[in-house]
């Protein structure tokens, strides 16, 4: 689109990562702003259907998390080998759906973004009901290969959803 | 009080050992000072005992080295140290198929080292294999691992292999970047490139995927040593490259070239350094069309295919642009599991369906080697 930038139409089917078998139509518009990078790409979608209730298991997380005597802390998720503990499966699934924010304020039409790994996990003590927890994340760019560290701060509640109050780019010798 | 007696009671004046739960030691402890006999504690914590003597178990079952590649546990990830011996191994079990080559040495000195499979001849046409040139991309050095073996079981019942076998070798270099995969086990998980120091640079390593001489140097590859596409100082200034370089040279009849990354589950053919078509473009494409059929009829796991440029991205001095210039027509590239949500983190429990269905691919390219010589 002449001095705005580029708009591309979308059709594509959600998957559940849980369930290979449950699938979502979704049609999306994504546009690149022209001018300014620094601005995160323009998203609208509409999905076909409704996705499934996660209540239950939000619930028991939830429940579990609330109960633990300290806060939770962990690391290398998954390990070297692809591991993940049951226990803190759902902790990844809170940083993948969190960093597809970060994600998603950071692409452009040249980068192609996946989370790689948590480094490091903390939960942090809150007054009000909210889960938080401080995410040292890498992401891996496929154009450049690069595996860049981002700190991010997630704030979850099984009705008010995931929001990231913060993130931040890491200086890559964070890792060496 | 759910006492276990570790040295039961026998009679008065002998001592006893006995592990306490947690909820019954206060009332234990009561009850024997109320009685007036003496206590000691052996061990403060039992589980943390336990818990430890289970990561040390680990830990050595992994650090024993294997005693035959039957009981090699191909469903794990290994140490450089390991698949070395596991090609001794190999070879030992089958010195009439299997020897091995070094070719060079890393810049860390540690050997190169290819596994040549042969039937007999002289300089026969020849496939080659590689893995492990991106360190980090562990499934590909298992999936090696597992070709390596693969062939051994397979060379003599399954007609496509025998026949495969009848005319042509196959050489396997099952660990490209050995001082970068160490790196990987002991340093940095996401370690990709080689591990050459360069002056007036900090930075370490120069991406063994930019450094051969087709387009060495163009757009496509970094020339910012501390970037993780670093192309290096010239074309061949790594001798994890050279190794191979030379090999294919001195060999001269090399008829496939295969060279294996992960992860985005795409086949490859050249070119990636220009936007210009391979004048047997249509060829491979066909091949590359069956060869991804056949791995996605094991466990339906989808690929797509094309040249470089068309379906990733400009990539200059890659592997098989300068392979299919020096003659090997059949250059091919693929990249394995997943599409992204475990990455170079993949489980090790899809180590072996990966390799299975990759080996369909490999065979589609070989066979079709075979059939079409040059």
């Amino acid at each position: 689109i002449d001095d705005v930038g580029h708009k591309y139409h979308l059709e594509l089917v959600l998957e559940d990562v849980l369930d290979k078998d449950s699938t979502v139509n979704c049609t999306a518009e994504v546009l690149y702003h022209l001018g300014n990078k620094n601005i995160a790409p323009a998203v609208q979608f509409t999905i076909e259907g409704e996705l499934k209730n996660t209540d239950e298991a939000d619930n028991i997380f939830y429940s579990r998390i609330k109960s633990l005597e300290k806060e939770l802390v962990a690391e290398n998720i998954p390990d070297s080998h692809g591991s993940v503990s049951p226990e803190m499966e759902p902790i990844r699934l809170l940083a993948q759906v969190a960093s597809g924010y970060v994600i998603w304020q950071n692409s452009t039409e040249n980068t192609k973004f996946q989370l790689a790994q948590i480094k490091h996990v903390k939960q942090v003590k809150r007054s009000d009901d909210c889960l938080e927890f401080d995410y040292m994340i890498l992401l891996h760019e496929m154009v450049s290969q690069e595996i860049i560290p981002w700190q991010m701060t997630v704030l979850w509640h099984p009705q008010h959803g995931v929001q990231v109050t913060q993130d931040s780019c890491q200086p890559k010798h964070a890792l060496e | 009080l759910q006492l276990d007696f570790w040295l039961a009671p026998r009679s008065p004046g002998y001592p006893v050992d006995v592990r306490v739960p947690f909820p019954s030691l206060q009332p234990l402890k009561a009850h024997l000072e109320a009685n007036g006999v003496f206590y000691s504690i052996m061990i403060e914590d039992v589980q943390a005992l336990v818990d430890h003597e289970q990561t040390e178990m680990l830990r050595s079952s992994r650090r024993q080295l294997p005693l035959s590649t039957n009981t090699f546990d191909y469903a794990t990830y290994h140490s450089l140290d390991e698949i070395y011996t596991f090609m001794d191994l190999l070879v030992a079990e089958n010195p009439n198929l299997v020897s091995k080559l070094e070719i060079g040495r890393s810049t860390e000195n540690r050997p190169l080292y290819v596994l040549k499979f042969s039937k007999g001849g002289t300089n026969r046409p020849a496939i080659w294999i590689d893995t492990g040139i991106h360190s980090r991309e562990w499934v590909t050095q298992a999936s090696g691992v597992w070709f390596a073996k693969k062939i051994v079981l397979d060379h003599e019942n399954d007609k496509g292999l025998a026949s495969i076998l009848d005319k042509m070798d196959i050489f396997l270099e099952i660990v490209v970047n050995p001082d970068g995969f160490v790196f990987t086990q002991t340093q940095n998980r996401m370690w990709r490139k080689t591990r050459s120091r360069h002056p007036g640079s900090a930075c370490v390593g120069v991406d063994p995927n930019r450094n051969w001489d087709a387009g060495f140097g163009g757009p496509g590859a970094s020339r910012n040593p501390c970037s993780e596409t670093y192309h290096g100082p010239y074309a061949n200034s790594e001798p994890e490259v050279k190794a191979i370089v030379d090999f294919v040279k001195n060999h001269g009849n090399i008829k496939a070239f295969v060279s294996i990354h992960s992860y985005s589950q795409l086949l490859f053919y050249p070119y990636g350094y220009t936007s210009t078509p391979v004048p047997d473009q249509k060829e491979l494409d066909q091949i590359s069309k069956k060869a991804v059929a056949a791995l996605s009829s094991l466990y339906g796991t989808n690929y797509k295919y094309g040249s470089i440029i068309t379906t990733i991205y400009q990539a200059s001095g890659g592997t098989i642009d300068w392979t299919y210039n020096q003659g090997i027509k059949y250059s091919f590239t693929f990249e394995l599991r997943d599409t992204g949500r475990y990455g170079f983190l993949l489980p090790a429990k899809e180590i072996v369906p990966t390799a299975q269905e990759t080996w369909l691919a490999l065979k589609v390219i070989m066979l079709h080697a075979r059939d079409h010589p040059y």
